[in-house]
């Protein structure tokens, strides 16, 4: 077995030092009648060569984004990775280290958190960020419960537009604690104004930016109004490439802005893993969950960074945490770091303009399709169509020409008719003039 | 004025019905440096014995509790900006909170100096 | 005219004094700006085509102020990040024997196949017609996790350890609001010595916390756990083999004393890997458990994540597991993403930790049956050969055989002046990362040291040497060589207390010079 050191010799004179007749008997401890005499019904060891061979097999039977022209987006975004991305989170150091509780030979680790820290700031215009955390939707269900810490209230408000996953996963929590969530009804063109929900009792008000709909709204004046009533207002960014283009959130006066990073560095990978962003003003930050990397001295005076905060978190304060997650997702905000640092400001703000007119250039394409109906006034790089017909099937047809299609209003919103005929599309860079122009084409094929 | 501590190792300086609380000297040292204050609200209602403060070092955090009930009148909001004070003061400018006492018949319950030192004592 | 002047070829006489050099670097050990204070306005490391000029509709919210971020070429990002890397500690330079993290070889075959583009680039929401192979992936991975545990159901969206704690309490949760006691049933049992995130995920689901106490020998005390057994306890939480490295002897009668008073037994799985392929969970009575693929089946830790945390479930848990799962059907399988029946709903968005899936599955075929039971009986071998050549000079907290970890106490650095924290770091400056301290907490100034089944016999006898050495000298009075540990590092020790009192959490730009006067 090529992973596994030790040689029959090896094991008998350790055996032996321990002074155990056999392995068997180390063993013990375990009541006799669970002890399994024989290996579990599984196939036995493989080479490094069959099982390449086995699970290749499998990844074949996927159509994937590289062999056909991709539109999806809702929630998950496909933008092209630089190869140094890639290449140095592989590095032996990053890849097979762990969590870095001693600072002193985890400097690499914690000046590349501190560096994330400090571009999800910048990037949401935000004072503080987390380490991040496992994903968008996760950091948004935690951001909602460091709401009701702050404000002491148990009624949550969750826009319509808000991706109906982020909300199922806020609802899914919030039933533990009898939060009381208020869910708007979905919005396709657009959600007015969520003042008029706010109340003395809420603890928070929830909006994505630019919305599942793709939707771009200027939260400014909802901001004021749900800080007025002494509730926080909750942005959640599911493209955080719309950030290098758009104001950001941190300047309409949100309180905690929570994002998922996956589009730069973290690739689609079916879901995961991704990448969760948090930030909130600095006046929150005892009552943020998640880890947090700080800037200190060390002994003869040199600058280095540990973590910090941790009395906030599960190992120590264990059932008063404030909250259970003792985890970052630690190379995931290494890729993005690189993947920023890499573009830097030029490229990021070029990046995202490139975005938003590919995204220009196919809405227009598609809303020239005979029966299709474009619902957005704004959008960055994803909108949604009303289709004269009901969407799944539609997306199945442009399978069958080598397109995907976008995401059916049924995949989110199953059940709920007035999704049948919605198609949410997005475009990024990856998407070339002719891809558009094909997609046009397909779309009216399979309609006509 | 007088001073009675607790088994939790609060102290509260009493005069006429108000009370000055903190974290003893003792208690301080056994905390190492400190990093981080919770005092509690103003008009916050405190029941003998519940929670009303928490104090935190690096790697540990203690709830500091009521030593009797009361409602919080002052919180030393100093301490925000320097907990190291409760480690240089803790019976002084390291005071955490200010109470007016509900009941003083449970200031009896409370240990004097000599008992605190003795009961202190005991612990090595 | 040819040069026919030599070099010095011989080293010649070495001072033995530190210098200080110009900008701090210590040849190979480069002191590194943040990536911040580098760069020039206008540079990037990635070209993008020219953008098409069209009529912006971002709704009158275009950005109008800069981001703040530095530009850089990708020459000069390369050479930051690997700097920054030469400065971390890894599994790939030397053993790391960080007990309960199960730091074990991360074989690079699972690198390489979870970036198969069928897994890597596949969109979440992609029509299921064009995503079989990888839900094939989380089916045959469903599949191996059911038979090594013998459990007959396995929720597969939990991102990590503690995310599938929390999956696993409220499935529980759920079974018993489903018969109508979850107003009653409000408390759930955890042993003493348990991950924090047990009694964090616990109170995190709105049950109370009620301590259970460990006997003299590192176990749950059966007598006391009986006597806080009632019609209100919802659940145990029991790790096993527990976090003092041993397994629970009496973890049946444990199971069946829960059951008894209509209790379920979660499991906390973060030690799975001592006994995978040699005992099934699910012959002990357990109802629910998380599996960290990043430990027992070696997807990387990453620095910290991401990781993934399967949950098994018996048969009356898994009706309640959360969105999506896989139902496999004539060999074929299917993911299920919406359902009108008794699921207590989702946990994540989209369909958890492919990248992590496709890696277990390359590690769990690569082992097989045979070689996962192997790995496992070989984890617990060198745990074992580590106490037993290590029981002399420092001291077992426990008699007996230990499973996968050996766990220390501090009683051999009595009165030399040299803590748990000091031992430590002075492993540090012998090129070894320190084992997991202070934890757990039932054990005072603890040292719990997890080789894994990754070592090879030399390597354990070079660290078991190193120990005794270390041993030897915190007894010899050889106090210098701790306290001012580590000597060889990147940094000396931090000032955590600085970091606490005076958070600086972000680069801040420096504040623009005064003009001359």
């Amino acid at each position: 077995m090529r992973y596994l050191p030790l040689t029959g010799d090896d094991r008998a004179e350790m055996l032996a030092a321990i002074g155990a007749p056999s392995v068997d008997d180390l063993f013990r401890d375990v009541p006799e009648a669970a002890r399994l005499s024989g290996p579990v019904d599984l196939p036995r060891h493989l080479g490094e060569f069959e099982v390449e061979q086995a699970i290749s097999a499998m990844a074949a039977k996927s159509r994937h984004s590289g062999v056909m022209a991709s539109f999806l987006g809702a929630g998950a975004y496909r933008h092209h990775i630089p190869a140094a991305v890639d290449h140095l989170i592989q590095r032996s150091e990053f890849l097979t280290s762990y969590t870095p509780y001693q600072p002193e030979i985890a400097q690499g680790t914690l000046q590349y958190l501190f560096e994330f820290q400090t571009q999800v700031a910048l990037l949401t215009g935000m004072e503080v960020a987390n380490a991040s955390m496992y994903d968008g939707s996760t950091a948004c269900a935690e951001a909602v419960e460091m709401a009701r810490r702050v404000t002491g209230r148990h009624r949550v408000v969750l826009s319509g537009n808000l991706h109906p996953h982020y909300a199922e996963v806020i609802r899914t929590l919030a039933a533990l604690h009898g939060t009381e969530v208020v869910s708007k009804p979905a919005a396709p063109g657009g959600e007015g104004d969520l003042s008029g929900d706010v109340d003395g009792g809420t603890a928070c008000v929830v909006v994505q930016y630019p919305d599942v709909f793709g939707h771009v709204t200027d939260f400014t004046a909802l901001a004021k109004a749900v800080q007025g009533a002494g509730a926080l207002l909750i942005v959640a960014v599911t493209e955080v490439v719309a950030l290098g283009a758009l104001v950001p959130p941190g300047a309409m006066g949100a309180d905690i802005v929570v994002g998922e990073g996956q589009g730069l560095g973290v690739g689609l990978q079916y879901g995961g893993p991704y990448l969760g962003l948090f930030a909130a003003r600095a006046k929150f930050v005892r009552q943020m969950p998640g880890r947090l990397c700080g800037e200190t001295v060390d002994a003869t005076g040199r600058r280095g960074f540990v973590l910090t905060l941790s009395t906030r978190e599960q190992h120590i304060r264990r059932e008063k945490a404030t909250s259970n997650i003792c985890t970052n997702s630690g190379l995931c905000s290494l890729a993005f770091t690189i993947h920023l640092s890499l573009l830097g400001e030029a490229g990021l703000v070029k990046l995202a303009a490139l975005n938003h007119a590919r995204a220009v250039t196919l809405a227009d394409a598609l809303a020239g399709v005979p029966g299709v109906k474009l619902l957005n006034q704004s959008f960055f790089n994803e909108f949604t169509l009303r289709l004269p017909k009901a969407a799944a099937p539609v997306v199945e047809g442009l399978v069958a020409r080598g397109i995907l299609g976008g995401v059916p209003g049924a995949r989110l919103w199953p059940g709920d008719p007035a999704a049948d005929d919605l198609l949410i599309v997005a475009a990024t860079e990856t998407n070339s003039e002719a891809e558009i122009a094909a997609f046009a084409k397909a779309l009216a094929e399979v309609l006509a | 004025m007088t001073v009675k501590f607790t088994k939790d190792h609060e102290w509260i300086a009493v005069s006429g019905t108000t009370g000055r609380v903190g974290i003893t000297v003792y208690a301080q040292s056994q905390l190492g440096d400190l990093v981080y204050v919770e005092v509690p609200a103003i008009g916050k209602a405190l029941t003998k014995g519940g929670e009303a403060a928490v104090v935190e070092s690096v790697k540990a955090a203690s709830e500091v509790y009521a030593p009797v009930s009361g409602k919080v009148t002052a919180a030393n909001d100093a301490l925000a900006d320097a907990p190291e004070t409760v480690n240089a003061d803790a019976e002084g400018e390291g005071w955490l909170y200010e109470m007016e006492i509900a009941d003083p018949a449970e200031l009896g319950d409370l240990m004097d100096r000599a008992g605190y030192d003795a009961y202190v004592e005991t612990l090595h | 005219m040819m040069n026919r002047q030599g070099r010095p070829s011989t080293p010649g006489e070495a001072s033995s004094g530190a210098v200080d050099t110009v900008l701090g670097h210590r040849g190979l050990d480069h002191e590194e700006a943040l990536i911040f204070e580098q760069g020039q306005a206008g540079r990037s490391g990635v070209d993008l085509p020219e953008v098409p000029a069209v009529t912006s509709r971002l709704g009158n919210l275009a950005r109008k102020g800069p981001i703040g971020l530095p530009g850089l070429s990708e020459p000069q990002v390369v050479r930051h990040y690997v700097r920054l890397s030469r400065r971390n500690y890894a599994i790939d330079m030397g053993l790391y024997p960080l007990g309960s993290c199960t730091m074990k070889h991360n074989p690079r075959l699972n690198e390489k196949l979870a970036r198969l583009p069928g897994f890597a680039d596949l969109h979440p929401l992609a029509p299921l017609s064009t995503t079989e192979g990888a839900v094939e992936v989380m089916g045959v991975l469903a599949h191996w996790l059911k038979v090594l545990t013998g459990m007959p159901a396995v929720a597969l969206t939990p991102k990590a350890g503690a995310h599938g704690e929390l999956c696993g309490i409220m499935a529980i949760r759920a079974a018993h609001v489903a018969r109508g006691e979850g107003e009653t049933r409000k408390r759930i049992l955890v042993p003493e010595s348990a991950h924090g995130t047990n009694p964090a995920t616990a109170a995190y689901c709105g049950f109370t916390v009620d301590p259970v106490p460990a006997t003299a020998e590192g176990r749950v005390d059966l007598a006391a756990l009986k006597a806080k057994l009632g019609p209100d306890v919802a659940a145990i939480m029991l790790t096993n083999p527990n976090t003092c490295g041993l397994f629970e002897r009496d973890i049946r009668e444990i199971a069946e004393a829960v059951h008894g008073v209509g209790g379920y037994f979660y499991c906390d799985g973060a030690n799975f890997n001592a006994i995978v392929g040699r005992v099934r969970p699910g012959d002990l009575g357990v109802d629910a458990m998380h599996i960290n693929l990043h430990k027992t089946f070696s997807t990387p830790h990453g620095g910290g994540g991401p990781g993934a945390g399967p949950v098994v479930l018996s048969a009356a848990l898994a009706p309640f597991a959360p969105l999506p799962w896989v139902v496999e059907k004539d060999g074929r399988f299917a993911l299920v993403e919406d359902d009108k029946g008794q699921s207590f709903g989702r946990m994540a968005a989209f369909n958890g930790q492919m990248g992590m899936f496709s890696r277990a599955l390359a590690y769990m075929m690569s082992h097989g049956a045979d070689g996962l039971a192997q790995a496992a009986s070989d984890a617990v071998l060198s745990a074992n050969y580590i106490q037993a050549r290590l029981s002399d000079v420092m001291t077992a907290a426990f008699d007996g055989p230990c499973m996968h970890e050996a766990l220390f106490d501090d009683r051999f650095l009595k009165d030399t002046g040299v803590t748990t924290l000091d031992f430590a770091k002075a492993m540090i400056d012998e090129g070894y990362h320190p084992m997991t301290m202070y934890f757990p907490l039932v054990v005072h100034g603890a040292m719990l040291i997890e080789p894994t089944e990754s070592e090879s016999k030399e390597s354990l006898d070079e660290f078991i040497a190193v120990m005794r050495r270390l041993a030897e000298a915190a007894r010899a009075g050889e106090v210098d060589r701790f306290t001012g540990a580590p000597h060889y590092a990147p940094r000396r020790r931090l000032d955590e207390t600085l970091a606490a009192r005076k958070p600086v959490l972000r680069w801040t730009p420096p504040a623009p010079a005064q003009a001359a006067e």
